[in-house]
């Protein structure tokens, strides 16, 4: 029996952790490097390290960074944020990362997910995408919109029809972030993870507003999530990996115990 | 798959500092990391390294005739890695290091093309190493589960093969994969996994052949384990 993953998700400035409240106020968490290792001898199953201003800032994702991750722990991790092509995953891929994560990129040339799958097997491409509650229409039947740019601009696109969209191009996985969520730790957004889980066939990892391990018990069973993705709640010190693992095998979901 | 291909020498020395070894480790022999364009070895390499031993990311035939021991990772369709095998010299160098009893661990579809075919792209013929198939995940009617099957499972090891010794009983290991092995001979599976209603072989070993569907690299202390046994196993 395949178990769902809990993944911690590291947004990165500057080589430094930090996390903010629906992408603002963001304050320093500590050192991405030792966070990773610390959160591997937990027993997390995956990492995601998002450079969160490389893509404001146009300029390149930091290698360095990945490289040194990639020497300390041995689960898979993905890399998201100032991706711009093909040349920047190859890069972020050598250096040992396992997957790479496009999600402004994807919505403005979605043709990187299929030259991203094509060149390195759709197992290293995850589509991210921000969705933000918007009320059902004609032409966002889900209700929920795709927005970009950290959440500044709405794109039109709806996020369900997104998500099949990028399965067929070749993405391998979905992350999917409830902006409205993101970062409130109350819980999430149900609703348009368990909508998208069952419109595609590959992995969905539910994002935004995981605070307690309630929250996780319910988006990968009531969700229909793959895996859950948390960072407050264990950046703070709140929660332990352990712990929620605990909570979650109590409830009768499938974990990996390390 | 060839996204990888032509890249610069820097990978053949992994992009990394290498550590300070004893003078003793000069002595001891390489470990052949092959390279046929099937993804990314960075992180085998890594794993390799941390457990103290020197990786060599090759792609010359010759290079792993040298190698006290080939590691033959991989990720990506069955008939495009044997074209890449077949196109380097790989096919028959592997062909050689089993016949003389070099130990190889083959990693995911290192692991699918060591059987005699696939039916993965129309169907493709393989290295015929080891009797068997390699075919798609189909679940039982009614049963749905993302494909490929990624992350994390138990594995069920049995026989007691050295390779797999002193892995905690319930350790999961990091899958990614759609197809799975067939091995005609079921003596060779040492373990096993399930998902979705199918028990697929997650590990087979042959004479001086052990072979992975999971990825031990990115498994975690259990992972490492494997690895570190691979690494000083002596078959016999």
């Amino acid at each position: 029996m395949l178990s769902k993953r809990i993944i911690v998700c590291l947004d990165v400035r500057e080589r430094k952790t930090t996390k903010g409240i629906r992408f603002q106020e963001n304050v320093d968490v500590g050192d991405p490097v030792e966070m990773a290792e610390d959160y591997y001898r937990q027993g997390v199953d995956e990492l995601v390290f998002y450079d969160i201003t490389a893509s404001a800032e146009e300029r390149p994702i930091d290698i360095d960074m990945v490289k040194e991750v990639a020497r300390r722990i041995f689960i898979p991790f993905s890399v998201g944020g100032g991706i711009r092509d093909l040349t920047d995953m190859r890069a972020v891929l050598l250096a040992g990362a396992e997957k790479v994560s496009v999600n402004s990129l994807a919505v403005q040339s979605p043709q990187i997910i299929a030259e991203g799958s094509r060149a390195f097997g759709r197992q290293c491409i995850v589509l991210g995408m921000d969705a933000l509650r918007v009320g059902e229409s004609a032409a966002i039947p889900s209700g929920y919109e795709i927005v970009i740019k950290g959440g500044r601009q709405r794109t039109g696109l709806d996020a369900v029809a997104w998500a099949k969209r990028a399965e067929e191009l070749g993405a391998g996985e979905i992350c999917l972030n409830s902006v409205d969520a993101d970062g409130t730790q109350e819980g999430y957004e149900l609703a348009i993870t368990s909508m998208v889980s069952r419109s595609v066939d590959i992995p969905v990892i539910a994002s935004g507003g995981g605070g307690k391990p309630e929250h996780l018990v319910e988006v990968l069973t009531a969700g229909e999530a793959d895996a859950a993705l948390i960072a407050s709640m264990v950046h703070y010190g709140t929660h332990s990996i352990g712990r929620i693992k605990d909570a979650l095998a109590e409830a009768g979901i499938r974990v990996r115990r390390a | 798959m060839d996204s990888f291909a032509g890249r610069d020498p820097l990978l053949y020395n992994l992009p990394f500092p290498r550590p300070v070894y004893p003078l003793t480790h000069l002595l001891r022999s390489m470990i052949a990391i092959l390279d046929y364009d099937a993804g990314n070895l960075t992180s085998v390499a890594l794993a390799v390294r941390h457990l103290g031993r020197e990786p060599r990311i090759t792609r010359d035939p010759d290079v792993a005739r040298r190698a006290e021991r080939i590691i033959f990772p991989g990720v990506g369709a069955a008939r495009s890695s044997m074209e890449n095998l077949a196109r380097l010299g790989l096919d028959a160098a592997l062909a050689e290091a089993f016949s003389e009893g070099k130990p190889i661990l083959g990693i995911c579809i290192g692991c699918q093309v060591i059987f005699s075919r696939s039916e993965e792209d129309g169907g493709a013929d393989c290295l015929g190493l080891l009797e068997g198939d390699v075919v798609a995940l189909r679940f039982p009617p009614g049963v749905r589960r993302k494909i490929p099957h990624m992350g994390w499972n138990e594995v069920r090891f049995r026989g007691g093969h050295e390779v797999f010794s002193g892995v905690p009983e319930g350790s999961q290991f990091y899958f990614v994969h759609s197809y799975h092995v067939r091995p005609a001979d079921a003596s060779c599976v040492c373990g096993t996994a399930v998902y979705g209603g199918i028990e697929m072989v997650a590990a087979v070993a042959h004479r001086n052949l052990v072979a992975l569907q999971f990825h031990a690299e990115k498994s975690g202390p259990p992972g490492l384990r494997i690895l570190d046994n691979f690494l000083r196993w002596q078959p016999t």
